[in-house]
């Protein structure tokens, strides 16, 4: 009897809470007030005034009910509920046909209430079945939509993260960029002083020669000069002579004169050579091999090292020690950096015996070795059946075995700073080992000395 | 110097065979040289000279002819011995009576100047030798 209010409020509330889910009520929420006041209404008709008049109240209901659905199909909002509504429809429809029947015969109703009934618990039967399959099915499409919500959420949660990603990779990437550019600069700037190190090293070494080559340019220069004046009195006297008829005296003075301008040439070429050697040794490397005279070599940079560090020091002094294996002949080598090489290991064979022979040692105590230590560097060659040597050795103090492996490596220096660039040994190795492929080879015992062994192929 | 004189009585204008100068150097053609420049007083024998090429020569030389040599001159940079060591031999432990040393320096060389001085060297030549210089010098020694 009262089945239509209780369908037509169930209905309206259902229909808020599904709009207040969607957020959408306040739109509605008057009209569907509205609803539930008229449904109420119509209830209290339906129970107040009984027969006609409950009839009437009922049909009104089915008619509220009939507009919610039409509302339904129209509103584009309440589309969603279609589903809902097939349910509701043949309860409407058999109430409605239920209560016009009622309307116009109570009889005949009373009469057949019995299919009525009937198919009023059909139409329920229905709604409720229907009510709980669509539940249902929309629940499942809730969790539908949920899981697409929550994968839309996640979608657009990556999406910011890749691109946040990206700006971070960007980011990175400048940072990297600009790293690699400064470390470009700073690796060209460290060839530039390499550079730099590598000609001022050469510049010291010459520094070092230049004492010695005034004094080796000095010796000839002198004897070059003498040997000219004690000529020019010779002719003097010769001319004397030959005015006095003493042929053998003229002769004897003649041959003396010859004799002297011998030794003005040999001491000319001698200056000339010491010049030429200086030369070269400023000249920047990339120099031709050419057949040298390694002894002669060897024993000109003996010299200059000798004479460029007694200038220094003039205290120093040292005994040295030729043995030339004259059988060596002229071999390939670059000339000027072969020079440098036997150059720089007399000039380190000085030093360490220098420093032995110091009056004091290191730490302020009296040097015990002061006054029996005789200083010797020996500088020589050998040739074997298929190698030069150049050896260089000296009886200093050696090298301590925690520096041995270091010698060869760039800037290692065990002089006081600013006193070597701690390329010399470096240098000399690149120029054995890469520009002749030799060897450079040390052997070394402590308090007893060194010795360098520059080891050449022979060339075929 | 007169009582070099009486010892050696042997003045250099009477061209008598005496005054013996060991020159010391590590350069062997001073000997030639030498032996041009001085060549009139050699063949005269105003003067004998003997040769050292190093301190170690010097010394084994005056060992073998001690009190001949009248007069030194030595070098003082040679390799081995210097100049300065041979000077301290010769003036302070080595012959009596030490003779005359005449060392020759490098040009402007102040340390090796006063070192040599405070060892007791008698004269001084710069290099290179003015032999006019030495020859007035010789005389004076006379």
């Amino acid at each position: 009897m009262f089945l239509e209010f209780v369908l037509a409020l169930i209905i309206i509330r259902y229909l808020r809470t599904q709009l207040r889910k969607d957020g959408i009520l306040p739109a509605w929420d008057r009209l569907l007030t509205i609803g539930i006041i008229i449904a109420v209404a119509f209830l209290i008709f339906g129970i107040v005034g009984r027969g006609h008049t409950g009839r009437l109240a009922a049909l009104l209901t089915d008619g509220l009910l009939g507009y919610i659905i039409y509302f339904v199909f129209t509103k584009k909002e309440f589309i969603k509920f279609k589903s809902a509504t097939y349910a509701v429809m043949p309860y409407i429809g058999v109430s409605v046909i239920k209560n016009i029947t009622a309307l116009i015969s109570n009889d005949f109703y009373e009469e057949w209430s019995r299919p009525f009934e009937t198919a009023e618990l059909f139409a329920v039967i229905w709604l409720i079945a229907t009510w709980i399959l669509s539940r249902k099915q929309r629940k499942a499409l809730e969790l539908e939509r949920l899981k697409a919500l929550e994968k839309e959420k996640q979608y657009q949660l990556s999406e910011a993260m890749k691109a946040s990603l990206e700006v971070q990779v960007a980011e990175r990437t400048a940072a990297l960029t600009q790293q690699k550019e400064e470390l470009e600069h700073a690796l060209g700037d460290l060839k530039a002083t390499q550079a730099q190190l590598i000609q001022s090293e050469k510049m010291a070494s010459l520094g070092e020669l230049t004492a010695g080559i005034a004094h080796e340019i000095q010796n000839p220069l002198n004897f070059i000069n003498n040997f000219s004046e004690v000529n020019t009195e010779l002719i003097t006297e010769l001319k004397d002579a030959m005015a006095k008829g003493d042929m053998e005296e003229a002769k004897a003075i003649a041959d003396d004169i010859t004799a002297n301008e011998q030794k003005i040439n040999h001491h000319g070429k001698r200056a000339d050579a010491i010049v030429k050697g200086m030369l070269q040794h400023s000249r920047s490397s990339g120099g031709q091999k050419e057949p040298t005279d390694i002894n002669a070599l060897a024993d000109e940079y003996l010299r200059l090292a000798y004479h460029g560090l007694r200038a220094k020091d003039k205290m120093f002094n040292a005994t040295m020690k030729t043995d030339f294996d004259e059988s060596i002949g002229m071999v390939q080598v670059i000339p000027q950096d072969m020079g440098r090489v036997i150059l720089n290991l007399i000039t380190n064979a000085f030093y360490a015996v220098s420093e032995k022979k110091k009056p004091l040692t290191s730490d302020g105590k009296l040097n015990p070795l002061f006054k029996d230590y005789v200083p010797t560097v020996s500088v020589s060659t050998k040739k074997t059946a298929n190698k030069i040597l150049i050896s260089v050795k000296d009886n200093g103090s050696g090298i301590p075995p925690h520096v041995l492996d270091k010698i060869f490596q760039p800037f290692f220096t065990t002089k006081p700073t600013g006193q070597g660039t701690g390329l010399g040994l470096s240098m000399s190795y690149d120029i054995v080992t890469k520009g002749h492929g030799g060897e450079l080879k040390v052997e070394t015992k402590e308090n007893a000395g060194t010795e360098f062994i520059i080891q050449l192929p022979l060339s075929p | 110097m007169p009582e070099r004189n009486l010892l050696f009585n042997c003045p250099y204008h009477h061209k008598i065979h005496c005054m013996k100068i060991l020159v010391v150097d590590d350069e062997r053609d001073i000997q030639t040289l030498f032996e041009q420049r001085f060549r009139k007083e050699i063949r005269d024998k105003a003067l004998e000279f003997a040769f050292a090429f190093s301190g170690e020569d010097a010394l084994s030389y005056l060992n073998r002819h001690e009190h001949e040599a009248v007069l030194i001159l030595s070098d003082i940079n040679m390799p081995g011995m210097s100049g300065l060591e041979l000077l301290g031999h010769i003036k302070q432990k080595y012959l009596k009576p030490p003779p005359v040393v005449m060392m020759i320096t490098a040009y402007g060389d102040a340390d090796n100047f006063n070192m040599a001085k405070e060892l007791g060297a008698d004269d001084f030549l710069t290099k290179p030798v003015d032999f006019t210089l030495l020859k007035e010098k010789l005389k004076n020694i006379q």
